[in-house]
């Protein structure tokens, strides 16, 4: 899950955004990180540090999330174990995380619907209805292959594997 | 009996000596210098060895943890991330080029690639962000030799103790009654002066005075904090005239403003010393103290006030709301919007404090006003940076609460957004949102297009 030093840094974080000292961190002490208001998907993201309704998170949940945003060292995918799981800052991983933006009622698929709220969270009032709609209707379109109208996580995957994920979704800790 | 007393007059003689020539060091290093506005350095001198001799000290540890072969817990100033400092557009372009082989026009478009950048952005913050550093004042990369704020207490060698026991002598016995004799003096000089300028007959030459009064005593408090203030752009500077807006209110602020301009204050009455402090002011010049009852008519004052402050020729001070945060009422309400409603120009200051020599956040839920200021007096000092942003009026398709926001954002992108924190009157929400629709207007060109596209279309 990381350096020594990195997790390190992690706990003195948790500790600062834990104001009240509670020893967990609920949603109230994300929602106080200004910078994190004012992102168009801030909910979104904080929602994935509460999955199945929970309402607190502690450290070990805290770095289980942000393990997905771990950079891929190189030894990493040599020497792994096949029997291990695969760790969070795999490729895999690291979309699954982003489907699950999307993907509000974990169904495993993105319907027309869900992808139109979060365009709607990321241009608030700037975009007319009809726009918005137009433009799901053709991302869906061209994402869909099986023609259900909605996108799978395999659909997904496919239409973003040219991409650099592991370098776009990963965030380095200085030592 | 006999031996004690030619002691005890050689130490009431000493002591009589040391007194002498500290009040004559106090009178002619540090009180001249703030009544005639002239600085001789000092102060900045003090700073820059101070910093020295931190580094030193974290040296030191450095060294001490190395010996145990432990990694010492340095909190970084500058975040515990790498970021890079990229603009929305071009990071989602980055994106988009590393996810597709097809040539890249200009042509607006939506790629379910682009949530990434949202996505880390928002991981990032909840890494690390400004404002929680800010608070968490252990956050120093070199420790300042201030016990409130070590991590690493088990690599401190004899040296460094004996150094850090140093400091604290320095501090409590040395600065602290210096600073105390010097607040006493300004405050008290304060309290006289203008109860004596009141009762001049009203006109040019006791304006002139109580201008003065007014500053000379305040930069006296200014040393007495042992406060070292860059001022930006003074260019700025609020002139006669206009409604000055900050975005921190305490005491500390107050005074570090009034050291550097001749401002009425508009204010809640306090008790005790404040109160005292407060009588004898409005004796010299029209500050405005209102009590919580009397807020109907005091409301009126403040607005012939304004009014004159908006005749720029007339008036020769600065309106300065001093409402403090720890209030947030419906009054309180009133005598803010109404600053933004008269139309009147308004002067946005924002001040921004380094923490390493001192914490001057006031958290008044943890500390009472004797404990917040003894703190201040026993921390090395304040240093802070004073900038004067270009005076802002309220256009004519804006309403207040809209200019308001306007205001608020200018100063928030000055102070960085620590201070989203400001003031429980105006909704904090309208701030964020200000911020947010930046973001989504951005992103939002790069889907669709600006409006001349559309209407092609």
């Amino acid at each position: 899950l990381g350096s020594r030093a990195s997790l390190l840094r992690l706990y003195h974080r948790f500790r600062a955004l834990d104001r009240n000292k509670k020893g967990y961190l609920s949603r109230v002490d994300l929602q106080q990180i200004g910078a994190l208001a004012v992102n168009p998907l801030g909910e979104r993201i904080i929602d994935s540090f509460f999955p199945d309704g929970n309402l607190r998170v502690d450290f070990p949940g805290f770095v289980r999330v942000l393990a997905h945003f771990r950079p891929v060292d190189d030894d990493d995918s040599g020497m792994r174990d096949p029997k291990q799981p695969e760790p969070l800052n795999s490729r895999m991983n690291k979309l699954r995380f982003v489907f699950q933006l999307y993907d509000l009622d974990r169904d495993g698929k993105i319907s027309r619907h869900e992808m139109l709220q979060v365009l709607r969270l990321m241009v608030g009032v700037q975009v007319t209805e009809e726009q918005l709609e137009s433009i799901t209707d053709r991302t869906v379109q061209e994402a869909d292959e099986d023609g259900d109208g909605a996108v799978s996580f395999l659909e997904f995957t496919k239409s973003l594997e040219k991409m650099d994920i592991e370098q776009k979704m990963s965030i380095r800790i200085l030592k | 009996m006999f031996l004690l007393l030619p002691f005890d007059s050689l130490i009431v003689n000493l002591l009589g000596i040391s007194l002498t020539v500290l009040f004559t060091l106090l009178l002619v290093f540090i009180i001249v210098p703030a009544i005639f506005g002239v600085s001789f350095g000092i102060r900045k001198l003090y700073m820059k060895t101070l910093l020295k001799i931190f580094a030193w000290a974290t040296l030191r540890m450095e060294r001490g943890a190395k010996e145990k072969n432990h990694q010492l817990y340095k909190p970084y100033t500058n975040g515990i991330i790498a970021k890079d400092p990229t603009s929305l557009e071009e990071e989602i372009k980055e994106i988009r080029r590393s996810g597709s082989s097809k040539a890249l026009d200009n042509t607006p478009e939506f790629e379910l690639s682009d949530i990434f950048y949202f996505c880390r952005k928002g991981m990032e913050t909840i890494m690390d962000d400004e404002v929680t550093k800010r608070f968490s004042a252990e956050e120093l990369e070199s420790w300042n030799l201030l016990s409130r704020t070590n991590y690493n207490f088990q690599y401190i060698s004899l040296r460094l103790t004996v150094l850090w026991g140093l400091g604290v002598l320095i501090r409590y016995c040395f600065l602290l009654p210096l600073r105390i004799a010097l607040a006493f003096t300004g405050i008290s000089l304060l309290v006289v002066g203008t109860t004596v300028v009141g009762y001049l007959p009203n006109g040019r030459f006791k304006e002139f005075l109580s201008k003065h009064v007014h500053l000379m005593c305040y930069r006296i408090c200014v040393r007495a904090l042992t406060a070292i203030i860059t001022y930006h752009d003074r260019e700025n500077r609020p002139r006669n005239g206009g409604i000055c807006v900050a975005n921190h209110t305490s005491p500390i602020d107050v005074i570090i403003l009034a050291s550097d301009g001749y401002y009425a204050m508009v204010g809640q009455v306090h008790g005790g010393l404040m109160g005292v402090i407060q009588r004898a002011m409005v004796k010299a010049c029209p500050h405005v103290w209102f009590e919580r009852s009397e807020v109907k008519d005091r409301h009126l004052v403040f607005l012939l006030l304004i009014s004159e402050v908006k005749d720029q020729k007339k008036s020769h001070f600065t309106l300065f709301c001093v409402l403090g945060t720890c209030i947030n009422n419906t009054s309180v309400m009133m005598f803010k919007k109404g600053s933004f409603e008269i139309g009147a120009t308004v002067y946005p200051v924002a001040i921004k404090y380094d923490p390493q020599f001192g914490d001057a956040f006031w958290n008044s839920s943890k500390y009472g006003m004797v404990t917040y200021l003894l703190r201040m007096m026993t921390s090395w000092a304040i240093v802070c940076s004073v900038w004067y942003l270009p005076p802002m009026t309220r256009e004519t398709d804006e309403d207040a609460v809209q200019f308001a926001n306007r205001v608020k954002s200018a100063i928030a992108r000055q102070g960085g957004l620590v201070d989203l924190l400001w003031d429980g009157g105006l909704k904090r929400e309208k701030v964020k949102d200000t911020f947010k629709e930046e973001q989504q207007k951005l992103y939002s060109k790069m889907i669709v297009g600006n409006h001349e596209d559309r209407s092609r279309s």
